[in-house]
């Protein structure tokens, strides 16, 4: 623990920071530009320039120089003043002076600094660089012109998101930052870089000129486009999202959000349902809320408590805690989640949860994959055991193999392997303090390969003192918020189409195979015109994760709340608010009159979800068949078209046809 | 400017040099490179008892002989080697990197040194790299150095068959290896820690200090990179005594030293003398004087494109070695002595290097990347005398604000020959811009 003193200021520091982290410890403000706290350091712009005794007689670079004991920092000098303003100006005589047209003014580092650290004017009479623009793939838009060289990019490429197809090309004033061969940046956390930008050198193309950052409403929400449950801000004009943001937040998803995250929000505004429609005639009507609502009820009236719900991938707990109510008050008792037939076994809800933590991964020195993958199931758990590989861990896989970016030790694609690991992988797993298991989605829909694996955890030594290192990957939203609200029926979807209920309430759920509920009047409540839509007798069109309040629970079972942004469009309604009015309909009104009467209700029925964080789950690990064969698959087929809101995407759409299809899509000529 | 070299004890010799005290024998290429000439010329002489002496006393005796470093900065050699460490803790083997990466405009000594003495500089590594305990020494060569390379890959070939390097090196028991990497021709890579990222393969960018390369350089291993010229001078020192070399020169610049003189000398030659020598001692005894007699010397850079010019009058009598230069305001840098006569565009040779520096700066840190283009800028409007008087003071503050704010020395070299145009040559530069805007006196009338 060196102590220091800055700007006068004696302070002690932990051992192995920089003077950087000194003095923002010691509460100055370093100017930086190339410096990040999640990437390596470069000490290339030379903003961050400090005095520094003992050392030379000129400023320092303090993010690249460690902290030593004894000594004083000086940020206030004239000399450090000078030379802030000497880079800055050097960094400036090659900008181009096009704020008023660059989609980073308001948000820009440069901008900023400029303000504060330059010297208000340029004495640099010569004509000014240009660079021409690169592409970088569907997601980041480039003015190569705007670029200080700061090589963010590229470390977070090569770092981070392990695809080092970011570099710089030329040297000296001609260096330029590219995609090799100007190929799109084939990463599903690209869009990053974008926010690492300290400059508009690298914007948001589908963003582009929509608005400027003071325009926008910020909201705190939760990420549905997988079960991380990233933490986001939606920016908001008006009745409409135009970007998301990542929050940070360093146990789920530090910094970073996958770019699935960022840019599905133009499906937002597309294909949405804002009218209820009822069927006649075999076709999908416009009607108002109460033939819609009556047009239930006179089906409901006959069902007597053959009343079904199933829930999509994207719900929140309030609306499953609202249907599930609903349906127990007409005397049904079906509910499920699993929308695509996987019939887990869920009595012990710590057997179907990432018990290490999505932090705890990192830790991690011998990890097992079990058919999944993870790049594409939850992107940012990729980035954790890229950082415990980075630290020596050891990572082997069963299943189907995909380039992970890291090396993997691949063991075949064959389920009964489960029973038979090879010796070296027993080895390396008896020598290891930390054995983890990743258990993906391919397992869970496979007979007996869940089982297989929790019989897994007694011979690898996956639970020891204060670490259990079995953990099974989900990758929808409402996953563990909904089997905590019981929405898991024995036997799964098959069980509940064969018992043919009279009236199904789906909510949100577009992947259900709906043939096998042709007898059943089925109400869809959601809010794309997908899958649900096109199968239902009534819709009620309902609110997106943006227009709602509500409570997530992410894989790890972390309890996590997100705000309203904006209102649903059109007659479109917060789904507990569509269940309520139901319920009235029905005659067995739901006992709440508002979202905090409702929250309070869940939270007496289930207490976990009452408080943020972590929710215990007591392990247990239930016996079940063993004995898997054949080859374990992938539930995901195509990363950036998973869920209605991604389908109605264009960016999602282009991402896909892109990247994962080879489309080429031409640039205009300018 | 900065203190005076110290009285010198024992008493300083500064030339010229006898033969008998040559270390390079055949530095002008008279005899054969090959290793059975060389080992007539002596090297290759019973290197077994050189290292016989043990790794400590090596340094030692290069310490006491008070060589410093001949890449440019002069830091003590003998040091440097001391700093790598004595053992491997943690398994990871040490390297000796030989930096023949000359590409300073004016150098030539490396060049002179690999085409016709190699021996010297292989024998050198061995010797070397001994002392620091090295496994195997990198030679890094200037890409556009082809025969260089050639006669440098054909030696160090020669010396393996003699079983001079490799297992067993000259029936020492110590196990050493020479490889020979040649660069793509970028300046940069003459810059140590670039040097090591390129000889890693990456793209040639110096990097942050510290780690220091003797703490974690090539591959992450303890390496120290040396001059060609420091470590080929080492087995000859080693054999005859840190007292013979500390015969030549003054106090704290001891030694003899490869001049390279270029430019208006009636002569151009590359010699070997004793450090300190007076100025004028070695144009006239080696080069026979200045084109057209010594009233028509204009300025001296003394050491590489990198260091301020000198004058005339100031570098007459100067002694040519480092505090002596450094007390001029410049520095002996390789000893690349550049001689510009009075027919010299000044203004034109010092933008000349300012578009060498532009070019080769690396682009990757803000105040050299963007510096270099800019000081080239004004430096071009200043040799025109398209610019305004006050455009030399912002000149100044411009090589101010690039000078110790890089990464690496390429930003202060860009800067120092500005510099010393601007401190000894203003009045020229200032005539220029008047007499651009149409002579002393005139005054531009609005138009109407």
């Amino acid at each position: 623990m060196p102590k220091l003193t800055v700007d006068g200021v004696e302070i002690e520091v932990p051992a192995g920071a920089t003077v950087l982290q000194a003095c923002e410890l010691a509460g100055k403000e370093i100017p930086r530009f190339c410096y990040h706290e999640r990437l390596s350091i470069a000490g290339n712009c030379r903003m961050c320039l400090v005095e520094v005794a003992p050392g030379p007689p000129k400023p320092q670079a303090s993010c690249a120089l460690p902290a030593a004991e004894g000594q004083t920092i000086r940020t206030d000098t004239p000399m450090v003043k000078k030379a802030r303003e000497g880079v800055m100006e050097f960094l400036l005589i090659n900008h181009p002076l096009d704020c008023p047209i660059c989609d980073q003014g308001g948000e820009c580092d440069l901008q900023d600094q400029s303000v504060a650290y330059g010297k208000g004017r340029s004495r640099f009479d010569e004509n000014k660089r240009a660079v021409t623009d690169k592409y970088m793939g569907p997601i980041v838009k480039t003015t190569m012109t705007r670029c200080i060289q700061c090589t963010r990019c590229v470390r977070f490429a090569e770092e981070v998101a392990g695809v080092p197809e970011i570099g710089a090309i030329y040297r000296g004033e001609n260096m330029q930052i590219t995609t090799y061969l100007e190929h799109a940046a084939k990463s599903e956390l690209s869009g990053n870089v974008v926010d690492l930008c300290p400059v508009g050198a690298l914007t948001s193309k589908p963003y582009a000129f929509e608005a400027r950052p003071w325009e926008l409403k910020k909201t705190f929400s939760i990420d549905v486009m997988d079960a991380l449950g990233t933490n986001i801000r939606l920016d908001s004009r008006g009745r409409q999202v135009l970007r998301v943001l990542p929050r940070v937040n360093d146990d789920v998803n530090e910094e970073w959000a996958s770019d699935k995250t960022r840019h599905h929000v133009d499906g937002l505004v597309r294909r949405r349902l804002d009218k209820p429609y009822v069927r006649q005639n075999g076709k999908l009507v416009e009607a108002s809320w109460d033939e819609a609502f009556a047009a239930i009820a006179k089906v409901a009236k006959s069902a007597k408590g053959s009343v079904a719900a199933v829930a999509g991938d994207m719900l929140d707990c309030e609306t499953m805690y609202a249907a599930r109510e609903l349906v127990t008050s007409l005397g049904g008792t079906m509910l499920e989640g699993r929308q695509t037939g996987l019939a887990y076994d869920v009595s012990s809800l710590a057997a179907v949860n990432f018990n290490s933590t999505i932090a705890g991964i990192e830790t991690a020195d011998v990890i097992l994959l079990v058919g999944t993958n993870l790049r594409w199931e939850a992107p940012l758990v990729n980035t954790r055991v890229r950082k415990a590989v980075k630290k020596g861990a050891k990572v082997f896989a069963v299943g189907p193999t995909f380039d992970l970016t890291y090396a993997v030790t691949a063991l075949g694609n064959d389920a009964s392997l489960l029973g038979k690991l090879p010796q070296d992988v027993l080895d390396a797993f008896a020598g290891a303090k930390r054995p983890t298991m990743i258990v993906g989605g391919g397992v869970l829909a496979k007979e007996g390969a869940h089982g297989a694996t929790l019989a897994l955890v007694e011979t690898l030594g996956l639970i020891k003192d204060g670490w259990n290192g079995y953990n099974v990957l989900h990758f929808a939203a409402a996953r563990m918020g909904g089997l905590m609200l019981g929405y898991a029926t024995d036997g799964g979807i098959k069980a509940i189409a064969a018992a043919k209920p009279k009236l199904l309430l789906s909510l949100g759920a577009d992947e259900v195979d709906y043939t096998a509920f042709g007898d059943s009047f089925t109400v869809y409540i959601g809010h794309h015109g997908d899958t649900g839509a096109h199968n239902a007798d009534v819709v009620l069109p309902g609110a997106s994760y943006a227009e709602k309040p509500g409570t997530y629970v992410n894989l790890e079972g972390r309890v996590q709340r997100a705000e309203k942004a904006v209102f649903p469009p059109g007659d479109a309604r917060e789904d507990w608010a569509i269940l309520r009015a139901l319920s009235q309909v029905l005659g067995k009104t739901l006992p709440f009159d508002s979202f905090e009467a409702l929250q309070a209700k869940m939270f007496a029925d289930v207490p976990a979800l009452a408080s943020e964080g972590l929710v215990h789950y007591p392990w247990s690990a239930p016996k079940l068949s063993a004995k898997p064969t054949g080859e374990l698959g992938s539930p995901i087929k195509d990363f950036y078209l998973t869920n209605s809101i991604c389908r109605a995407s264009p960016t999602m759409q282009r991402c896909s046809a892109e990247l994962l299809h080879g489309e080429e899509f031409a640039e205009a000529a300018e | 400017m900065t203190d005076a070299p110290a009285p010198a004890t024992p008493p300083s010799f500064v030339g010229p040099l006898a033969d008998k005290d040559r270390i390079f024998t055949n530095v002008h290429g008279f005899q054969d490179w090959g290793i059975d000439a060389a080992m007539k010329r002596g090297d290759w002489d019973n290197t077994k008892a050189l290292l016989a002496l043990g790794q400590d006393a090596i340094i030692d005796i290069i310490k006491a002989s008070n060589l410093r470093g001949r890449g440019g900065a002069g830091f003590p050699t003998g040091m440097k080697w001391s700093f790598m460490p004595k053992e491997s803790k943690d398994g990871r083997p040490s390297f000796l990197v030989i930096n023949a990466d000359e590409s300073e405009p004016g150098s030539c000594k490396d060049r002179e040194i690999i085409r016709h003495d190699p021996h010297k500089l292989i024998e050198g590594a061995l010797v070397a790299g001994f002392a620091m305990r090295a496994r195997a020494a990198y030679i890094y060569i200037r890409g556009e150095f082809i025969y260089e390379a050639k006669v440098l890959f054909a030696a160090v070939e020669q010396a393996y068959a003699k079983g001079f390097l490799g297992k067993n090196a000259c029936g020492s028991g110590y196990d050493f290896d020479v490889f020979v990497h040649r660069g793509a021709g970028a300046y940069i890579c003459g810059e140590e820690t670039a040097q090591i990222e390129s000889l890693e393969g990456k793209k040639g960018q110096p990097r942050l200090k510290p780690p220091f390369p003797a703490g974690a350089g090539l591959y992450g291993c303890p390496t120290t990179v040396n001059n060609v010229e420091s470590i080929a001078v080492s087995p000859t020192i080693l054999r005859r005594g840190a007292a013979w070399f500390n015969g030549f020169g003054r106090e704290g610049n001891r030694g003899t030293k490869l001049f390279q003189i270029s430019g208006h000398v009636n002569k151009p030659c590359v010699v070997e003398e004793s450090m300190s020598i007076p100025f004028k001692e070695l144009i006239d005894r080696h080069c026979g004087g200045i084109r057209g007699g010594w009233d028509n010397l204009l300025a001296v850079i003394p050491g590489g494109s990198s260091v301020p010019l000198v004058p005339a009058a100031q570098i007459m009598d100067a002694p040519m070695d480092f505090d002596g230069l450094k007390a001029l305001g410049s520095g002996l840098g390789t000893a690349a002595v550049i001689v510009m006569d009075k027919s010299t565009d000044i203004v034109r040779a010092i933008s000349r290097l300012s578009y060498f520096y532009k070019h080769e700066s690396c682009g990757q840190c803000t105040p050299c990347r963007e510096g270099t283009g800019w000081m080239w800028r004004v430096m071009e409007r200043l040799r025109t005398g398209e610019a305004d008087i006050s455009e030399i003071d912002m000149l100044q503050e411009v090589t101010k604000q690039v000078e110790g704010h890089t990464i690496c020395a390429l930003g202060d070299a860009a800067a120092w020959p500005i510099q010393g145009l601007i401190r000894h040559f203003r009045p020229e530069i200032e005539r220029r811009i008047v007499e651009a805007k149409g002579g002393a006196g005139t005054m531009m009338e609005a138009a109407e």
